[in-house]
């Protein structure tokens, strides 16, 4: 299968990367790292008239310390974010999360930004991207702006992107000494979730003093388990409370129907899945 | 739009419409027919090759994302007619049936390999996770990486492709790394 033709447009800056989207109007496609580009365009299920490369930029890449906060270039692949000190440091959730996905040559390629600016609401560093409160960093004709993570993502592949915009970089508030953990379910090695639960936690002598809980597919766009949040919050972690706490984690979710998997069952897996990850997140 | 790539050590400068799969000009344009296309939708790891010393699926790269870069594919591996520990090892364990997965296989098994030189079975199982047998021989190919690993020097991989000091001994079909 190959491509539709288009014009290739390779930039050395964010904006030159903006002006080339500007130019190009509404039928052009950001390349990021391809991963899910690329197959939309073999089986012609996009045929954009002008692709814009972001990987010759290099200011979009890499991450560094600011602070209270981890800033995450856009195009750090995914095999960079696992690797990296200060995300295993201070946004834990992000690498566990980041370690399930795909498979290790789609890792070595794809890109952080690019899969949130996708925004596949079965991809797995959304809801991480919502639990850990991330700011999107984007820049667009008018200049520099930031977008909360609830801002962010509007829709089944829809954000709050406009046509000429880059996503730049995600600003990650450091979850220093938080435990965490992603539990994905899937039908087979490399697919995509039916349904997976992030969660990260802080626990002080025992006692659950902070917890996030995301959940991915569990609607058009990541979720916030807030009913769990708050049932786990001041209590000991013991795994009476986590039960209790996880028989929350469907309240409020509208996931989508499709051959693998039906509302019911969903809920379900979002239930038993919850308690899993906040366990394994206690188990360190 | 023109572009160079080095191949298997050798430069080439060609003429290449944008849309163009890095496999598809590998393949079609540089006779490098030793990298196969196995399933078109990223699934199947069949056309892996390494960009810039990572495993890359090669359906999933334009070719002028390559534009300046260094491609290693299974038939740039073997050195003065010595076949490389990991095209060996999967000679030795018949780690292959009908031998169409086999390119991707060995790539991403040196991927591994660099990045984890000595894997438990389920390392190596994960390692692989994007590398698909259609004859199910999964067993003789985990056991092919695991003997791999005893015959390279720690660390050798995409970059450092090397036998280890003395002389290898080879194992049987079947034999333990």
């Amino acid at each position: 299968m190959i491509p539709a033709p288009f014009d290739y447009v390779a930039p050395s800056t964010v904006d030159e990367a903006v002006r080339a989207l500007a130019d190009a109007g509404e039928d052009a496609k950001v390349l990021a790292g391809g991963q899910s580009l690329l197959p939309v365009l073999r089986m012609r299920l996009a045929a954009p008239t002008t692709v814009v490369d972001l990987g010759k930029i290099g200011e979009l890449k890499g991450v560094r310390d600011e602070g209270d906060a981890v800033v995450i270039g856009a195009m750090s692949t995914h095999y960079d974010v696992q690797r990296d000190p200060l995300v295993h440091d201070h946004a834990l959730l992000l690498a566990r999360a980041t370690d399930t996905v795909a498979d290790p040559q789609v890792r070595h390629r794809g890109t952080f930004g690019g899969s949130l600016a996708h925004a596949d609401p079965a991809g797995d560093l959304l809801a991480p991207a919502l639990a850990l409160d991330a700011e999107m960093v984007i820049q667009g004709t008018g200049g520099r702006r930031t977008a909360s993570a609830a801002e962010f993502f509007q829709d089944f592949f829809t954000t709050s992107l406009a046509p000429e915009d880059i996503l730049v970089e995600v600003r990650i508030p450091k979850h220093t000494g938080w435990s965490a953990h992603y539990e994905k379910f899937n039908r087979v090695a490399q697919a995509w979730s039916m349904v997976a639960v992030a969660a990260t936690v802080r626990a002080e002598g025992g006692t659950i003093t902070e917890a996030r809980i995301g959940l991915t597919n569990m609607a058009s766009i990541p979720v916030r388990a807030t009913a769990v949040e708050q049932a786990l919050v001041g209590r000991s972690a013991d795994a009476e409370t986590i039960r209790a706490a996880a028989e929350h984690a469907a309240e409020g979710t509208s996931p989508t129907v499709d051959g693998n998997a039906d509302v019911e069952y969903r809920q379900h897996l979002a239930r038993v899945l919850t308690g899993r990850a906040v366990e394994a997140a206690m188990a360190g | 739009m023109r572009i160079t790539v080095t191949v298997d050590g050798t430069g080439y400068t060609d003429e290449v419409e944008p849309r163009t799969l890095l496999v598809h000009h590998l393949r079609e344009k540089l006779g490098k027919t030793g990298t196969v296309v196995g399933c078109d939708t990223s699934n199947c790891g069949a056309c892996t090759v390494h960009l810039n010393g990572q495993s890359v699926k090669s359906c999933s790269v334009l070719a002028v994302q390559a534009d300046g870069g260094e491609v290693t594919t299974v038939e740039g591996l073997a050195r003065d007619g010595q076949l490389h520990p990991v095209q060996q090892a999967f000679r030795d364990n018949h780690a292959l049936q009908c031998g169409f997965c086999t390119p991707g296989m060995i790539m991403q098994s040196i991927d591994l390999l660099a990045d984890n030189p000595n894997p438990d079975e389920e390392a190596v199982r994960e390692g692989l996770e994007g590398n698909l047998c259609r004859c199910t021989g999964y067993q003789n190919i985990v056991r092919a990486v695991r003997d791999a690993a005893g015959h390279m020097r720690p660390g050798a991989g995409p970059e450092a492709e090397q036998v280890a000091d003395g002389e290898r001994t080879t194992t049987g079909v079947g034999g333990d790394a």
